[in-house]
């Protein structure tokens, strides 16, 4: 195997060094399986609870905001065609995709900086410091959600044959969030405080989607000052909503989501991926100078 | 290119030296600016060729470049001009258990250093006895590396790169790491990896391991190549070089520490009391060292260093070994290293002076080759090897 490292006057065509690129993070999946494996078992090494943290989190999460918002604000969540009318439900199918997306916002920023060391150290495909930190997070995701399909089942929300379904809706948000960690990550190495401008801004998203409340519940128009503004519409266009959406379609109504939904996410998936790879690929060369 | 094993082509590097950064958001966007910088040019357009399987030498004085082009090599930093080109399996040492979590325990993290390293599982399986058994860790395997003790940490780190069995194995100035009976381990295994045809490629400044370790070797000076070649001869030149630059400012070599306690001067008495820059094998010789303390320091351990020209040390007395480690300083003063019989042997020999902390780490002043001499030839009349050993000769005939 040659490998070679190349200035900006470079030979080798891009095609050419973007195939090598990819045969070589294909080769270092076994890396990336121990890289996630260290994330998951540092994460909870020095709890006493160790990995019931990871349920004992959303559990909180879901008492809280159904006192909140259930009890004290009266929201009332819609009756799935199965018959299903339950606030905390309805929340948590919302929830965790939420909390696997704001996590991993978090995580993939410091992932770089956090391993500065071995940066500077080692060379290994840097990519794989925030793939790992996120697939760590679809290992957690993914027990959420089978303990959420059986609570599901339990009140008879026929859930297992939307296991592949929810199984792509997973996929594409990994995809997702992977592209934006992607470029969060390197921006973070070279702007150190991007990471409390991700704060505030998961602050603003997380009443900016449908998780503690229905879609239905955005109107949809307002009247500013004489002009018609289509609320919902713009609303929708939100792909974290439709994420939301297609979570709840899938899991709370056991119903295929909208096709305009699937697009969209589609979409966003592979623009957010494209971009955080090209940004991350331009910027990593003077990552181990920085961090 | 079957027959090397990197090759480096008009490769530059630019650094910047930052003389504003603003590595926050915010301060960018309040200066309107990221950074104002420098531009400053580590590596030159150097370009020459590592043979397959030699073991191959950079050297260099610190800031000539030499570990930039390693890590250039190892794909950590990436040049802006030029590239470089390796065949095989590489692996470096610049960092001893980089990588480790403390958290995990030893066999955790042999596992996931191993694949930072680019091994598979099945591979580190058949070598964790290996890597265990030379690190002489096997008691403490499954306890977190955070409970390990410095030693033991580098030990497995240094174990682990070295049994990886790397085609290229690229290592900065660390083999002075572990006791001796550990270092011994790591020259067999050098030794090992250069007879199954394996690449190495060393910075150091160690002459003398590194004139006798490899077979070629690059000399840099302030980011440019001055000569690459067969070992000996480079590493000659590059002595010869440091050298001249210190004859022509006066007796100075490279001279660091924190200066609590400065040495002064350094001189050679000879018996009847005169400065000689040539003695005698067998003469009477003092060294003697002024220092002063600018402050009251405890137990400074002053410590000569006698080295041969080739690097070969021959030997290194200090205080702290004799058992004569002053309480406090204070003020001006002085030490002297008697010497009643120099049985060195003929040749140039340079000698080091330094002042450090009890521990040996922190160092006061330490002045590196701040004197040269000569030896000649007297008694005992000898020539070949480091000293003599001042033995008697006797002869007879039939049983002895």
């Amino acid at each position: 195997m040659a490998v070679q490292t190349t200035g900006s006057g470079t030979r080798v065509s891009r095609r050419r060094r973007f195939h090598r690129r990819v045969a070589e993070l294909f080769a270092s999946r076994e890396l990336l399986v121990n890289l996630t494996l260290r994330e998951l078992r540092s994460r909870y090494k020095r709890s006493v609870l160790g990995w019931s943290w990871s349920l004992i989190n959303p559990l909180s999460n879901v008492i809280i905001y159904s006192i909140v918002f259930s009890v004290v604000l009266k929201v009332q969540p819609p009756t799935s065609p199965t018959g299903l009318k339950s606030f905390p439900l309805f929340l948590l199918c919302g929830l965790i995709p939420w909390m696997f997306f704001a996590n991993g916002m978090g995580n993939t920023t410091e992932s770089l900086l956090a391993n500065g060391n071995l940066i500077k150290k080692v060379y290994f495909p840097r990519e794989l410091l925030v793939t790992a930190a996120v697939g760590s997070l679809v290992i957690t995701l993914l027990i959420e959600m089978g303990v959420l399909m059986a609570v599901l089942l339990i009140v008879g929300n026929m859930v297992l044959v939307w296991i592949p379904m929810v199984l792509v809706l997973v996929f594409l948000e990994a995809v997702l969030v992977l592209g934006v960690g992607l470029m969060l990550s390197v921006l973070n190495v070279f702007f150190r405080d991007f990471r409390y401008l991700i704060t505030v801004l998961l602050n603003v998203l997380f009443y900016a989607i449908p998780i503690v409340y229905p879609v239905t519940y955005v109107p949809v128009e307002a009247h500013v000052a004489g002009v018609t503004i289509p609320m919902r519409r713009i609303y929708e266009l939100n792909p974290l909503t439709r994420l939301v959406g297609a979570y709840r379609d899938v899991l709370y109504d056991t119903r295929f989501p909208s096709v305009s939904t699937m697009l969209i996410i589609v979409t966003a998936a592979v623009f957010c991926f494209a971009l955080g790879w090209a940004v991350f690929a331009r910027l990593q060369r003077r990552v181990a100078e920085e961090v | 290119m079957d027959d090397v094993a990197i090759r480096i082509e008009e490769v530059s590097k630019l650094f910047r030296l930052y003389d504003e950064r603003n590595d926050s958001l915010k301060a960018t966007i309040m200066r309107g600016r990221r950074s104002r910088y420098q531009e400053f040019w580590a590596l030159n357009d150097i370009t020459f060729d590592i043979p397959t399987g030699t073991t191959f030498g950079i050297i260099g004085e610190n800031g000539s470049g030499k570990s930039t082009l390693l890590k250039c090599i190892a794909r950590i930093l990436f040049p802006e001009k030029g590239q470089i080109q390796s065949r095989g399996k590489m692996s470096a040492l610049l960092e001893l258990g980089a990588g480790f979590h403390p958290e995990l325990s030893g066999r955790e993290n042999v596992y996931l250093n191993g694949s930072i390293l680019g091994l598979s599982k099945r591979q580190i399986d058949a070598k964790f006895d290996d890597i265990v058994g030379f690190a002489g860790i096997e008691a403490f395997i499954d306890a977190p590396v955070k409970n390990y003790s410095s030693g033991m940490y580098v030990r497995l780190g240094f174990s682990i790169a070295i049994n990886i069995e790397p085609d290229i194995l690229l290592i900065d100035e660390i083999l002075a790491v572990g006791d001796a009976d550990f270092q011994q381990r790591c020259f067999e295994k050098f030794a090992e990896l250069r007879q199954s045809g394996r690449t190495v490629v060393i910075v150091s400044h160690a002459l003398g391991n590194l004139r006798s370790m490899c077979d070629h070797a690059a000399l840099l000076e302030h980011g440019n190549l001055v000569s690459v070649g067969a070992a000996t001869e480079v590493v000659d030149l590059y002595r010869g070089q440091t050298h001249l630059d210190r004859v022509a400012d006066g007796e100075h070599g490279t001279r660091w520490g924190s200066g609590e306690v400065r040495i002064e001067s350094v001189r050679i008495v000879a018996a009847d009391g005169s400065s000689p820059s040539v003695v005698r094998t067998g003469d009477d010789v003092t060294v003697l060292v002024h220092y002063r303390a600018n402050e009251a320091v405890e137990q400074p351990v002053f410590s000569i260093a006698l080295r041969r020209m080739d690097g070969q040390d021959v030997a290194a007395p200090n205080l702290r070994d004799a058992n004569l480690v002053p309480e406090k300083v204070d003020g001006e003063g002085w030490v002297r290293y008697r010497i009643g019989r120099l049985l060195l042997l003929p040749g140039a020999y340079d000698l080091s002076v330094s002042v450090y902390d009890y521990t040996l780490n922190h160092p006061y002043d330490h002045r590196e080759q701040v004197l040269r001499f000569d030896v000649d030839f007297g008694t005992p009349h000898e020539e070949h090897g480091v000293v003599s050993l001042d033995g008697e000769w006797t002869l007879g005939v039939g049983e002895p």
